[in-house]
């Protein structure tokens, strides 16, 4: 079983979510990163971007596929995870560590599963 | 409802992520990932369950004629123990599928087919032989299994007796014994790394797979499933039905050209294709010079002008960078030239470059 740690947020797209001050840190959970195997590629969002909830925050992609990554929450991208781009696996091997993108000015949220919760769906998949 | 191979439960307890392909359940990938199993075949070895592949006997009298009149390639210069690569074309020219020949005697040739195209092979082949041919699908009796990579000779001579294994490329020898399975060795195979294709009974895979696997320990061998053999595939610029050819695309277009003889007197699809004459598309190599990775099915640009599809991409495990092959208008097809795929919406800059993009020391 994928590991689920207890203090993040999830969504059902498999994104994880830590939320402090305002700022919503968003990354790939480690049932994604199994589900897409080794990663290759990350196209990155650019900071400033206008992303919303439930749309395409960026994608990555995996030797055999390319995959959406959903941005969970409607707001400005603040800042990214530039060394993706060079060590894309870092998702594979961290991946509550290898965060994508930090989101500040956010006005909508989606509704976030907590771990057991999203234990529970993952189950379900 | 999925067929399976005699190694499903094998797949199974070896952790394989079991997918669906061309109506089998098959491993995609092992634990350790399709990185991983690619730079087990280029540096050391990988074992991959082919047995979903289709095998055809030919055999009578007139089993050459046969095989000449089908199929592009000429095997009437073909040796016993000898095997040839060919495409079975249709009347218009277009790729019913590509094959491989192997040729046991005179009147007895055993030819391997794609597992998607097998029906539609044998029924145009049982259609089009010629009088004094026996066309037999014998695959399901059959198990097949693709050891490739640089320590297969050593991990094969533990279990088969070295002097029996064929020594040269697209070769092979009829019943070695290999851990006591009576099998068909061939050097060949679809990663553009020195190997071997084995055959033998269905009934014998188990103990063939087990014991190969146990000969690699130490030899760095790792179980393969259909993803790395398609990035091995590519890397090594070899064509894959469905993609680089299919019935609407010549081989001349696929630029398999070398395994067209016009020089024979007939095969079906040579008038279709000395009536069309010099193709006005050709198969390229690409490898993207800008950030992305090129997938198939996407559009080629030079400037303004679309110049072509692109048939397969993926990032190349080995080479460490985003390649692709494409069918593109011939006036563009030069080495060198500087193209744009349209990947998702986004231009990638690509070059055309000489294929094939890995090649073996």
């Amino acid at each position: 079983m994928a590991h689920v740690p207890e203090g993040l947020r999830y969504t059902t797209s498999h994104e994880w979510i830590s939320e402090q001050g305002g700022t919503y840190t968003i990354g790939l959970t480690d049932y994604a990163q199994d589900a897409l195997g080794d990663l290759v590629f990350v196209n990155l969002p650019q900071e400033g971007d206008r992303v919303i909830a439930g749309e395409t925050l960026c994608d990555v992609e995996s030797v055999k596929a390319v995959s959406d990554v959903f941005s969970p929450v409607t707001g400005t991208v603040s800042e990214v995870n530039e060394a993706l781009a060079d060590s894309p696996e870092m998702i594979n091997e961290t991946p509550y560590e290898a965060w994508i993108a930090r989101i500040e000015g956010v006005s909508e949220v989606e509704d976030f599963l907590d771990a057991a919760a999203y234990v529970a769906f993952c189950e379900k998949e | 409802m999925e067929k399976k191979t005699p190694l499903y439960e094998v797949h199974v307890s070896e952790g394989g992520k079991i997918v669906p392909f061309a109506d089998y359940l098959l491993p995609v990938q092992y634990p350790t990932g399709i990185l991983a199993e690619h730079e087990a075949v280029r540096t050391q070895a990988g074992l991959f369950d082919v047995s979903h592949m289709g095998e055809v006997m030919f055999s009578g009298s007139t089993a050459l004629a046969s095989i000449n009149h089908l199929i592009t390639n000429d095997y009437a210069t073909l040796g016993t123990g000898r095997m040839r690569y060919g495409i079975l074309c249709n009347e218009c020219g277009g790729c019913i599928d590509d094959l491989i020949v192997y040729k046991f005697g005179d009147e007895e040739y055993f030819v391997v087919v794609n597992a998607a195209n097998r029906e539609k092979d044998v029924a145009h082949m049982a259609a089009n032989a010629l009088p004094g041919t026996v066309v037999e699908d014998v695959s399901d009796g059959i198990a097949q299994l693709a050891l490739q990579g640089p320590r297969s000779r050593d991990i094969l001579s533990r279990i088969a007796d070295p002097t029996r294994l064929p020594e040269k490329y697209y070769s092979f020898v009829r019943h070695v014994s290999v851990a006591g399975t009576d099998c068909l060795v061939s050097q060949s195979g679809y990663t553009g790394e020195f190997g071997y294709e084995i055959y033998t009974s269905a009934e014998n895979a188990v103990t063939l797979w087990g014991a190969i696997r146990g000969a690699g320990e130490g030899f760095g061998l790792l179980p393969c499933g259909l993803g790395a053999r398609d990035t091995l595939r590519l890397e090594a610029s070899m064509p894959l039905y469905g993609h680089e050819m299919d019935d609407q695309t010549t081989p001349l277009e696929a630029s398999l050209g070398f395994c067209v003889k016009f020089a024979k007197d007939e095969f079906i699809g040579r008038d279709a294709l000395v009536a069309t004459g010099a193709p006005s598309r050709i198969r390229v190599g690409l490898v993207a010079t800008g950030r992305g990775i090129i997938r198939e099915h996407q559009d080629v640009y030079v400037g303004d002008r679309h110049i072509g599809t692109t048939t397969s991409g993926t990032f190349a495990p080995h080479l460490r960078r985003a390649i692709a092959m494409a069918i593109v208008d011939v006036t563009c097809a030069t080495t060198g030239t500087e193209m744009e795929v349209d990947v998702r919406g986004h231009r990638v800059t690509a070059r055309i470059v000489h294929m094939p993009f890995y090649k073996h020391a």
